[in-house]
């Protein structure tokens, strides 16, 4: 499977399994979704239980936490995550605070699914990665699976997690791994091992790192399409490189990390939003409080620019090859 | 901008920006002689399963059942027993006495913010009366009233106010942030008009499910500006949700009247004409309007004919909390010439009319209800009051963000008990 099918066979397995699961958004009923990641559901599952929606975010996210507050499990498309911020306060006020201010009372158990990141020529708004405002509401898992095999288990343990989930899909990666390389063909899923989706249930555990290549050089944390990238520039160097894909954001598996820097000694990290107060911040600061005297040089970032996504400089904005070699030579330097 | 850019002149007047102002001010004498009040009665009642357009009319009128006299007339009357009137009003003089203590509360340090529902009484109580005790309410804050209604505890609704020990929110919430599912309320949440959409998935949910439960929702005029209240009436309209939407229009929004949620140009309830949605306006002064209203929405929704809009025309009468003085900007005697009267004394003078009731048990149903109001008072300031101390264990404040802590608050609420070990001593832990 590619990482659309993977994604499709994860709902269409959910909704099977729990018949309190709806699948809603723009375009994912009849049509099957603007990326065909709900394709066929509708027609398979009824639509009642897969349907489409009025074009407003507020709505579509507000309508799911009321339908959580019934007992049903929503799984609202946004169709870009550009277009999360008409529904960030249904987000942030009440999806991630009904059960702290209800004491259980009511619960949110909704996954939000949604298309990020740049590399496909999106412009402004459909290139965005905004997985740092998701980690900084409290209440909210975030969640960014890298590979079919890991969108298909990541999204079953976060529509049955009872807690709500961002959970944002890499579109670039949608139907094959990018190298970075954008002037090369890209490779479909099938060449790669997980394109090997399994049919039915099974779940990866939120909140668990995996580690994509083992090495003694250094540390990269990465996650989402930067994952593929980072591996490519990583081989092409040559670089003993201990590739960390944190899969998911919050909650962090803080104890991966820590165990492979402070085994390195090392630590670079990589994505695609935006640098000033992105989630990389985060991450240096986590790893400069716990891995302080294991450190033998700065950690360092490779991010997109503080800029808004540009449309025909976009392969001078994306942190692609050139700057993560850079980077790479100076930290393995220092 | 230099003279050569400018358009060329025209013959055309300056075009002016209009700022809507209220037409009274402090010092001003208020009079509504200009709002149209409507003969009791001479309003029709479509019937529940009406067209959306066959509704226009009502929304730009005023559904009257009780007249000033204490009569029930014309094709609203609900028809209402004497001894559901009589719990009808008991509800809403609990209300405004619990209103009226809580206030003192607040204002005596004992907790540290409330707001009364004065004069706005019939729209929360009488409302919830003509609704199925499992019907889901999603109120805003000035719905005490449903819970009242549905006889949750008022000691509950204390421990929530003074954030004691017994406060089922753990001392979460801003007083009368109130959650009761098995009384069918809603978590309260202080971001205005988000229960309008979570309203309508809730009544989708229900409709999906072939339930037979509906749901209705609250907000004010001024909320009602909010763009959830257009997402809600979309998806209302759209899926045909099972819903009543409540439109309490007191006339303010904390200092800013009616005028700047758009209530100069036209009526609340005619919002639901654009949407395609059934729209009522009504006497929110009238309990016997609300109660009608509500019971012709909820047939209209539990029999799929969809959604209503009800404009509950009323006036806030006190300070739109404890913490605003009202005298700021408007008129202190403009409560006292609202054309439409006070809710509770209106159903007490129709009681009386139908030789229900008299002054005398008015009377000591009032001393009884302060007295009831004041014995809890005091069992629930046993178990604590604001900055007392005798609040929820420390380490609540951590819990249900998730459903399991993680790492990073566990780690956070190890921080927090060493600085209250170290602020207190290694004993510090209350109980």
């Amino acid at each position: 499977m590619n990482m659309i099918e993977a994604i499709n066979s994860a709902m269409d397995v959910m909704l099977e399994r729990d018949p309190n699961t709806v699948v809603m958004g723009e375009d994912v009923g009849y049509f099957g979704g603007v990326f065909r990641a709900t394709a066929g559901l509708q027609k398979k599952h009824g639509k009642t239980r897969v349907f489409d929606t009025p074009i407003n975010e507020c709505g579509i996210i507000g309508v799911a936490v009321g339908m959580g507050a019934y007992g049903l499990r929503p799984v609202p498309e946004i169709q870009f995550a550009d277009y999360i911020y008409p529904g960030l306060d249904q987000l942030v006020s009440e999806a991630a605070r009904l059960r702290y201010r209800s004491a259980n009372d009511y619960i949110c158990p909704m996954t939000v699914r949604t298309p990020f990141g740049g590399g496909i020529f999106g412009g402004q708004t459909h290139s965005q990665s905004p997985e740092s405002i998701m980690t900084h509401i409290c209440g909210v898992k975030t969640v960014i699976p890298s590979n079919p095999y890991d969108a298909k288990g990541l999204l079953i343990a976060a529509i049955e997690d009872n807690d709500p989930v961002v959970f944002l899909e890499p579109k670039r990666i949608y139907n094959g791994p990018f190298s970075g390389y954008y002037d090369r063909p890209v490779e479909p899923w099938s060449k790669h091992e997980a394109s090997a989706v399994p049919e039915g249930h099974y779940r990866i555990e939120l909140g668990k790192a995996a580690t994509v290549r083992e090495g003694e050089a250094l540390t990269i944390l990465a996650y989402g399409t930067m994952v593929h990238v980072t591996k490519t520039i990583v081989e092409e160097m040559g670089v003993d490189a201990e590739i960390i894909d944190l899969r998911t954001l919050l909650p962090l598996d803080i104890d991966a990390i820590e165990a492979s820097v402070k085994k390195t000694g090392r630590c670079l990290i990589i994505h695609e939003a935006t640098r000033t107060s992105g989630f990389g911040a985060e991450l240096a600061a986590l790893v400069q409080e716990r891995c302080f005297y294991h450190l033998e040089a700065p950690v360092e970032r490779v991010t997109g620019f503080d800029t808004p996504y540009p449309h025909s400089l976009e392969w001078a904005y994306f942190p692609g090859p050139v700057r993560i070699a850079t980077a790479l030579t100076k930290i393995l330097k220092d | 901008m230099p003279e050569s850019d400018s358009r060329p002149a025209s013959n055309l007047p300056p075009l002016s920006l209009h700022i809507p102002e209220p037409r009274y001010r402090p010092g001003d004498t208020p009079d509504f002689g200009d709002i149209v009040v409507p003969e009791v009665g001479a309003t029709p009642r479509p019937s529940e399963d009406s067209k959306p357009d066959a509704m226009r009319d009502m929304c730009y009128g005023l559904v009257r059942v009780l007249d000033f006299d204490g009569q029930a007339k014309g094709p609203w009357d609900p028809k209402i027993a004497p001894e559901r009137l009589r719990a009808m009003l008991r509800y809403m003089m609990l209300v405004r006495a619990f209103d009226d203590r809580m206030f003192r509360a607040q204002r005596q340090g004992k907790t540290s913010f409330y707001m009364k529902c004065t004069g706005e009484e019939a729209t929360s109580v009488a409302s919830t009366m003509a609704l199925d005790r499992s019907d889901m309410c999603f109120p805003s804050y000035r719905q005490q009233g449903i819970l009242i209604t549905r006889d949750y505890p008022l000691i509950q609704m204390m421990n929530q106010i003074y954030s004691n020990r017994g406060d089922h929110l753990l001392g979460r919430q801003l007083p009368i942030m109130y959650s009761a599912p098995e009384h069918g309320f809603f978590s309260v949440s202080g971001n205005l008009a988000t229960q309008y959409p979570q309203a309508v998935g809730w009544a989708m949910a229900s409709a999906s499910k072939g339930d037979s439960r509906i749901a209705t929702v609250w907000c004010g005029e001024g909320s009602s500006a909010e763009g959830d209240f257009h997402s809600a009436l979309t998806f209302a309209t759209v899926y045909n949700a099972p819903v009543i939407f409540n439109v309490v229009n007191n006339q303010w929004a904390i200092s800013s009247f009616s005028g700047f949620a758009g209530g100069e140009r036209t009526t609340f309830a005619a919002r639901a004409v654009g949407y395609g949605i059934a729209g009522l306006r009504i006497d929110g002064n009238d309990p016997l309007a609300v109660y009608a209203a509500t019971q012709w929405a909820a047939d209209r929704a539990r029999t799929n004919n969809g959604p209503t809009l009800i404009e509950h025309f009323t006036y806030r009468s006190e300070g739109h909390s404890t913490s605003d003085d009202p005298s700021a900007y408007r008129p202190s005697d403009e409560p006292t010439i609202w054309p439409f009267g006070d809710p509770i004394a209106r159903l007490k003078q129709h009681l009386v009319t139908l030789g229900e009731w008299n002054e005398a048990r008015h009377e000591a149903q009032r001393t009884e209800l302060d007295d009831l109001v004041k014995t809890t008072q005091k069992q629930s300031e046993k178990l604590g009051i604001l900055g007392h101390g005798m609040h929820q264990p420390f380490e609540t404040m951590f819990q249900d963000v998730f459903e399991e802590m993680p790492w990073h608050l566990k780690e956070q609420c190890d921080q927090m008990l060493a600085e209250q070990e170290a602020k207190f001593g290694p004993n510090w832990k209350p109980e």
